[in-house]
């Protein structure tokens, strides 16, 4: 029967040996201790004796080559009955497995952690355990190991240390907090999230408080009165509600923010040769806006988890696509809907676009320009901005701001070229998309305006 | 920078120093014509002599009382002890007298000695040739002691340990001889006493450990990071004195404590890192500090099964940082 021979294990502190020369070949018969290779190891050369009788089959290992010990080196054919996977002159392994065809030689493999750390070091690794190792006993029985680890049975935990003295400092009655410890123990985690959702919301409110939204006394401290350092300004009910979104918006959804940058030479170009024409026959102004808004629309429907709502239990994509554009208007922050956007040609997303900004600037909006957003746009580059990190219209999936088109120097084709450069920067809701389709949706929206160009229909 | 081993490592620190400073000597047993039984020392003989390379009996008692003797008088011995198994009959001189003279003299008398000792099992080498004998001299004042794990701390800390005017006892794991490589600068440095190493840094878990285990703890680490554990892995690198001020920054960090190292669970150098947080960092724990370690038998038993169970493991760590992180 076939059996492997392994590198035998010949010392403390020496992991791995470099064959010297092969003293059997392929087809030679060997009796048992007949010497079958030299071994060089960091502290001894030695000669490997053959653990059977029968025939050399097979070298595994060729000469010059560096092994872990208890790395398969040769095959044999043994004559011996008894023979399996024998280490030499260690008793027959308990998980000997008859040596089917074996596998190539190991090569000692070396795992690096931390690279850039020169003084951290990393192990030689064997790729087998050296020698026939006997089995492992059960996880951490006979390994000394103290402390259970395990909350006390029967009812949530005692609060650890931690936990007691940040509710101390917080003023938090753990009763409002919900645990995902073990037993539904609160962790500090748990705790500290608890923490920083009620500073938020209390930040957020603090400053524009009106009795409307005034928030729980318990949370906040008392409203300092007017003093003469001081002017308060009553809300207006815009300005209230726009309060009161952001801070559901930031309180309830864990953002994430992301930015590229685009290339917009050829739009730029096709729109300065456009505008004339179009606005003497629209009497509409040609801005980017709608350019920009038909990528958006494009690449939404290519990944409608960008089109959608959080919906706890389940995300909920929407059908149309409903684009509100943030529109500064002299009472606050309006956002206006273009609904079904993408049914509409770049010239009348202008129209549309135009009609909107108008309204919203003369307070003549109704009731339906408002709602059934279902993706938000904002041209803060229409304020001079080059990177922001907006907040989403809740309960949106993501927020996209178009900044403003700088000429910029930039690499092209190992040359630097003037280029007129956008960032698109995006927040998104992060239960429903992660980085990965996130980016891809920005990356849909690059390369369909870097792709504008002089062919692109207006209509 | 060049990679190296442990050993190596070790090796380059010994010949760098000798040859910075005159004063510096090497005795032990097998470490002049056999260059030491894990070639610690190969060539010395040859480029450094006799006086400085000094071959001694099977006798431990003399090498450290000579050694003791030397250092009164100005030298900078280097007594080897070839495993830390043999050091028992040399602990009359290092506990009872090196490590006092200083306190009983005033100061007068210093003891500007290094005392190497390979240790640690895992390398199936029984009883009397994997020892951890660390605790007992992290127990005694006037002692400082050292435990490196990687190459560069190994060369950086004995270079240390050889300038510093204290008995110190260097503890050099003999697994991790050939098993561990890493980056080794060419130039002179070195790693200062007293001072441990942040080797991963994490948000989730504090892991303290030392030596062969440092390197199973970052291999548990990097597994249950998959799992989303961000672990912090703490390298003592020096025993004695604990450096507090790295372990409790990060437990007050983490919140979380684990003490992973290979020797006794009881009365090790893990309980007194525990007491250590307990005492100081009582208000962030958010979790039982716990020990994974040796069980309470000698080092290290010889049947093979029996080492495997002996040893902490990477599975074994990284199942206890599972706990840690479920509590």
């Amino acid at each position: 029967m076939n059996i492997t021979i392994e590198l035998p294990h010949v010392g403390e502190s020496v992991v791995e040996g470099t064959i010297g020369k092969w003293l059997k070949q392929p087809g030679d018969a060997v009796r048992r201790y007949d010497p079958l290779v030299e071994v060089i190891t960091d502290k001894v050369t030695m000669e490997v004796p053959s653990p059977v009788e029968g025939t050399f089959l097979r070298i595994l290992a060729e000469e010059g080559e560096t092994v872990p010990m208890g790395a398969p080196i040769a095959e044999m054919d043994s004559t011996e009955a008894q023979a399996a996977q024998l280490q030499i002159g260690e008793a027959p392994s308990q998980d000997s497995q008859p040596a089917a065809p074996a596998p190539p030689a190991p090569k000692a493999s070396v795992v690096p952690r931390a690279a850039e750390s020169g003084t951290t070091g990393y192990l030689v690794k064997d790729e087998r355990p050296v020698g026939p190792t006997g089995s492992i006993l059960g996880e951490g029985e006979e390994t000394a190991s103290t402390g259970t680890g395990e909350a006390a049975p029967g009812g949530a935990a005692r609060p650890s240390p931690a936990v007691r003295r940040l509710a101390r400092e917080h003023q938090v009655d753990l009763a409002q907090v919900s645990g995902t410890g073990l037993g539904g123990r609160i962790t500090r985690d748990d705790l500290l999230l608890h923490i920083q959702a009620s500073q938020d919301a209390a930040q957020a409110l603090h400053g524009t408080a009106s009795p409307a939204i005034a928030p729980r006394q318990d949370q906040l401290t008392a409203q300092p009165a007017q003093d003469q350092e001081e002017k308060h300004v009553p809300l207006t009910p815009v300005r209230r509600m726009i309060a009161e979104a952001m801070v559901r918006s930031v309180s309830q959804i864990p953002l994430a923010w992301s930015t590229v940058e685009v290339d917009v030479t050829s739009l730029v170009a096709l729109r300065s040769q456009t505008r004339p024409g179009f606005e003497e026959k629209e009497g509409v102004e040609l801005t980017y806006l709608p350019f920009i808004i038909k990528t958006v629309v494009e690449s939404l429907k290519e990944y409608p988890t960008l089109n959608a709502t959080w919906g706890g239990d389940k995300i909920i994509l929407k059908k149309h696509i409903n684009l509100g554009i943030a529109v500064a208007a002299p009472q606050g922050l309006v956002v206006p809907v273009i609904h079904d956007a993408d049914r509409m040609s770049i010239a009348g997303l202008a129209r549309a676009t135009k009609d909107l900004a108008q309204r919203a600037r003369q307070n003549k909006l109704t009731l339906d320009d408002v709602q059934r957003g279902t993706f938000t746009l904002n041209n803060t580059g229409a304020l001079g901005s080059i990177l922001s990190q907006p907040i989403i219209n809740y309960p949106q999936a993501a927020i996209l701001t178009t900044e403003a088109i700088q000429k910029r120097p930039v690499v092209r084709d190992d040359a630097i070229a003037i280029r007129s450069m956008m960032n698109l920067c995006i927040s998104f809701d992060h239960r429903i998309n992660d980085g990965a389709e996130t980016g891809a949706f920005l990356q849909g929206v690059k390369t369909r305006l870097e792709s504008i160009g002089p062919d692109t229909p207006i209509y | 920078m060049p990679v190296s081993s442990v050993i190596d490592a070790v090796r380059e620190a010994l010949r760098e120093e000798m040859h910075r400073d005159p004063t510096v000597f090497i005795m032990g047993e097998d470490v002049g014509q056999r260059g030491g039984v894990f070639l610690a020392t190969q060539g010395f003989l040859e480029e450094f002599g006799r006086s400085r390379v000094i071959d001694t009996p099977l006798a431990e008692a003399s090498i450290m009382g000579i050694a003791l003797g030397a250092a009164y008088r100005g030298l900078r011995p280097i007594p080897e002890v070839q495993f830390s198994d043999f050091i028992w009959p040399s602990v009359n001189q290092l506990i009872g007298e090196a490590a006092r003279v200083s306190y009983g003299t005033n100061g007068a008398l210093q003891v500007p000695m290094v005392i190497r000792i390979p240790y640690g099992g895992g390398i199936r080498g029984g009883l009397f040739h994997s020892q951890n004998v660390e605790s007992y001299f992290f127990h005694t004042p006037g002692l400082k002691v050292i435990a490196p794990s990687t190459p560069y701390d190994a060369k950086g800390l004995l270079k240390s340990a050889i300038r510093d005017n204290n008995p110190v006892v260097f503890l050099e794991h003999k697994k991790t001889y050939r098993l561990v490589r890493g980056e080794v600068p060419d130039e002179d440095y070195t790693v200062p006493l007293g001072v441990s190493e942040v080797k991963r840094a994490g948000r989730n878990i504090t892991v303290v450990s030392y030596g062969l285990m440092l390197h199973y703890c970052l291999e548990a680490a990097e597994q249950v990071a998959a799992e989303g554990i961000e672990v912090e892995v703490v390298d003592l690198r020096t025993l004695k004195p604990l450096d507090k001020e790295t372990i409790l920054e990060s437990v007050k960090k983490t919140g979380k404590l684990l003490i992973v190292h290979e020797d006794n669970v009881t009365g090790g150098v893990g309980a007194e890192v525990a007491a250590l947080v307990a005492d100081e960092a009582f208000e962030f724990l958010d979790g039982p500090v716990t020990r994974l370690c040796g069980p309470d038998v000698p080092t290290m038993p010889f049947a093979q099964s029996l080492e495997d169970a002996y040893m902490p493991t990477t599975e074994r760590i990284a199942e206890a940082l599972r706990k840690q992180s479920a509590y």
